[in-house]
């Protein structure tokens, strides 16, 4: 008699062809963002180096010079390209943003986490939701119609500069780093804070010396986090900041960001002109910085697991 | 066989639904079964007992190639199913595991209907007939004792079914797909004693048509329900033989110490 | 010396004053925009076309453009997105190629979007000669919104008990059938709340549309049904500015004589939008935990 099942389990059922068909499908689909990445980095990269290849200007001069005139030559015959005045505008203002954001997030983290998990979950999880949701334009909006008018009336000027920039992006980083800050603080094994009170110690003394030294590699993570949100952002800094290629000499003299040159300025300019190119190097130094806060995060995650 | 405390079987006397070489499970580079031969017969049930650790549950998953989707696991050895060595490459794994079913420690119904759950598979292996579907699900529930308990509610979720219930369900779903060889790996582990009853009463209803083998801690469970009995320890198969002698007159003493509760 | 018990009661204080601001600014930027915003939303706004020059102007046009780009993106990023997190959950283990694949992902969601926008500008805009459209917007928001899709489904499928990919396997199932008939249904509610998610954040997405998806709102008739022609809504290859691209433009062209408040206006509809989306993403988040927690 013929053995029907030993038959079938030499050959290949449907079972098996479907599944290689679909490691395949997945597997593609994956490789497309992979090949996305790559591309990204590859097409910035090449329109961002042209203007040091063909144009021959001076990496360390377009770092470090203020001017910024594409279509003027300097003595050597290169454009003058000055891209400091956008790099210190992009940094001043990411960093007042996180300096200012740093306490707010970790006052409400540590509220949410070690006072009151009810209240915490009930009132601040959903606000703090809800600021990821809204709109960088929004938010740009308002700090055009609100942050830049109370600005101008207690520190003088126009209003627009760094110090709305960065008050604006204060409130959008708020809620990426206070998020990643609760994750930060529910890691910290409940058995530290248990063994630090039953020792006497107050709520306080447990939270600073204990929780918050536990968790200081992922709210160190979180702010730098946030800072690559801050760094990057385009729309709602370029409304409030006044979008003037000069290096800010006060917070509220009108400056410019690397992204709210690029946004205002990439439509205007004709594809391989020599400004254009300009403009494409500093979008390298934003998928560099981009790159830079990556992998430092990662760095850092790796290095502070529990 | 080389082992003198593994008991060979008279294949001219018993029937062998299944048996294995010198099968050996590495997970990296830790050897977590060293090389066991042993005969499975046909419509009998088998207990693989040991304490936790002692490799009879990765031997058991081993049978029907479960370790495949282990990361890191490899089995070495022969499995010898219908004169064929299904541990090889060039054998089809789904195939084989419709015919060598298996029940797990912690019952895992699909979070589908009764009904869908057992008729899931059959559907996607090309069973379309409805009558025939209706017919199955209503033997399966029969044979598995849980039948009397569902029938009005074969729609329901079966996440709504009690643990010892989802189980019963469980060893239906398997048994739908009429396999030769039915695995369970401490199937009432999980349960409470009322339900473990009605797990072994169910599985010597079962012996009648399937061939079992049973991964269990408990060893009054053992000696109830099987008819062979292989003990395990440190990831080595210590001795196999009739139930009634290794839980009498076992041949080695750590056998003797385990079944007796001096250790494990 | 401070005594460590008032040195309690001090930092609790400050965190409560702290915690309180934030929910204060919250509090204050709802009243703000849907306060100045809501009383120039009426169906005119929202359906008649925004004319540059003169009072008066609606958004429909935008608002149409925004929810059209938003579910040629979603139906482009869907199965892509589903597709990796299957593999990444299921399939991928722990390799070098692995690795190169999640640092990828990780990457592709900290690019800023603005950088993402100029990539969808020099690549679908210029090369593919696919201009200012619906469909270089989309597209250039799918790149946006895959790393953040996939995660999403990566984690949906994870929570998925390993015991039920066993069920199937030792039912003879191959994995991709166990994984698309029972993983992902049970996954699903989680997978609608990332989706719902995305959606909001693509909804209200700018940079990466001012230079692919364009500046400018030409009007549409509805009553076109020639896909080919610049005033069919459906067409893929017409400029479309969305709501979010156009506050940003009334407010930095100040082209419009009531750009306040078409900006309020607008913000407004956009705060709200969120609010649905964020509220939906809730409701059917309850609802997994519910399945998961309590049987039927």
């Amino acid at each position: 008699m013929k053995d029907t099942i030993r038959e079938s389990l030499t050959q290949r059922s449907k079972s098996a062809k479907l599944e290689t068909r679909g490691k395949i499908i997945s597997l593609s689909f994956t490789a497309v963002i992979v090949i996305l990445v790559i591309s990204i980095i590859g097409f910035v990269a090449a329109k961002g180096s042209l203007i040091f290849i063909k144009d021959g200007v001076n990496p360390f001069d377009f770092l470090t010079h203020t001017t910024w005139k594409p279509n003027t030559l300097d003595a050597n015959g290169h454009p003058i390209i000055g891209a400091a005045p956008m790099i210190v505008g992009s940094f001043v203002v990411t960093l007042f943003a996180a300096i200012i954001a740093t306490p707010f997030a970790i006052a409400a983290a540590v509220y949410m986490t070690e006072i009151s998990s009810k209240w915490g979950k009930k009132i601040l999880q959903p606000v703090i939701e809800l600021l990821v949701g809204i709109p960088s334009v929004v938010y740009g909006f308002i700090g055009l119609t609100v942050v830049v008018p109370f600005v101008k009336d207690v520190a003088g000027g126009s209003g627009l500069g760094v110090l709305s920039g960065a008050f604006v992006l204060f409130v959008m980083i708020l809620p990426t780093i206070t998020s990643m800050t609760v994750d930060a603080l529910k890691a910290v094994p409940r058995n530290y804070r248990e063994a630090s009170l039953a020792l006497g110690a107050t709520r306080w003394q447990t939270t600073s010396k204990v929780v918050l030294r536990a968790a200081t590699p992922g709210i160190l993570t979180a702010i730098i986090f946030g800072m690559s949100r801050a760094f990057g952002e385009a729309l709602a800094v370029q409304m409030v900041i006044g979008n003037a290629m000069l290096m800010p000499t006060s917070l509220v003299s009108p400056s410019s960001t690397l992204t709210s040159v690029l946004t205002m300025n990439m439509g205007n300019s004709v594809q391989g002109s020599t400004s254009n190119n300009a403009l494409w190097s500093l979008a390298l130094i934003l998928l560099l910085m981009s790159l830079i806060f990556n992998t430092v995060t990662r760095a850092i995650a790796k290095r502070g697991e529990f | 066989m080389a082992d003198k405390y593994i008991l060979e079987l008279d294949s001219n006397k018993h029937e062998i639904a299944m048996e294995t070489k010198n099968v050996q499970v590495f997970y990296g580079e830790k050897e977590a079964l060293e090389k066991t031969s042993m005969q499975f017969e046909r419509y009998k049930i088998t207990s693989l007992i040991g304490s936790s650790g002692s490799g009879k549950s990765t031997f058991l998953r081993s049978l029907n190639r479960m370790n495949d989707n282990v990361p890191g696991a490899s089995v070495k050895g022969e499995i010898i199913y219908r004169g064929l060595d299904i541990n090889k490459n060039d054998i089809d794994i789904y195939e084989t595991r419709k015919h060598i079913g298996m029940v797990f420690q912690r019952p895992n119904p699909f979070s589908k209907s009764i009904y869908e759950n057992i008729t899931f598979a059959l559907k996607r292996h090309g069973m379309k007939d409805k009558n025939e579907l209706d017919e199955i699900v209503e033997t399966t529930l029969k044979q598995a004792s849980l039948w009397e308990q569902v029938k009005d509610d074969l729609n329901k979720s079966a996440l709504a079914l009690s643990g010892g219930q989802q189980q019963r369900l469980c060893i239906a779903r398997a048994i739908a797909m009429k396999p030769d060889v039915l695995l369970m790996d401490e199937p009432a582990s999980a349960l409470d004693p009322i339900s473990t009853a009605n797990i072994e009463e169910t599985m010597l209803n079962l012996k009648d048509n399937y061939t079992i083998i049973i991964v269990t801690h408990n060893m009054q469970q053992a000696s109830r329900v099987s008819d062979y009995t292989a003990f395990f320890n440190m990831g080595k198969a210590v001795e196999f033989d009739e139930t009634r002698k290794i839980f009498t007159r076992p041949k080695i003493q750590l056998t003797e110490d385990y079944v007796s509760g001096h250790f494990g | 010396m401070f005594n460590a018990k008032v040195k309690d009661k001090i930092a609790t204080g400050i965190i409560y004053t702290l915690s309180g601001i934030i929910v204060i600014i919250l509090a204050s930027l709802l009243l703000y925009i849907l306060g100045s915003g809501l009383r120039y939303v009426n169906w005119d706004f929202l359906t008649s076309t925004s004319s540059d020059f003169s009072k008066g102007s609606g958004v429909g046009v935008q608002l149409f453009n925004s929810f059209y780009l938003l579910v040629i993106s979603m139906l482009i990023s869907i199965p892509i997105s589903v597709s990796s997190g299957i593999y990444l959950s299921e399939y991928a283990g722990k390799s070098k190629i692995v690795n190169v694949i999640r640092i990828s992902i990780e990457v592709l969601s900290s690019l800023p979007s603005i950088v993402v926008g100029l990539f969808g500008f020099l690549v679908f805009v210029i090369y593919f000669h696919m201009g200012f459209s619906i469909l270089s917007g989309a597209l250039t928001l799918t790149v946006f919104n895959l790393p953040i899709l996939t995660r999403s489904v990566e984690d949906s499928l994870k929570a998925v008990p390993g015991s039920q990919r066993e069920a199937g396997l030792s039912l003879g199932l191959s994995k991709w059938e166990t994984v698309i008939h029972v993983i992902i249904p049970s996954a699903l509610p989680g997978i609608i709340t990332g989706m719902v998610l995305g959606a909001g954040r693509i909804f209200g997405e700018a940079a990466a549309l001012i230079y692919t998806a364009g500046q400018s709102a030409p009007p549409l008739e509805f009553s076109n049904f020639n896909i080919f022609s610049p005033t069919n809504p459906l067409n893929l290859m017409r400029p479309a500015e969305t709501l979010a691209v156009h506050i940003w433009k009334v407010n930095s062209e100040g082209l419009v004589a009531n750009a306040d408040q078409v900006s309020a206006g607008s913000s407004a509809i956009l705060i709200i939008a969120v609010l649905i989306f964020n509220l939906l993403a809730r409701y059917i988040g309850n609802k997994v935990y519910k399945k998961i927690t309590g049987g039927e």
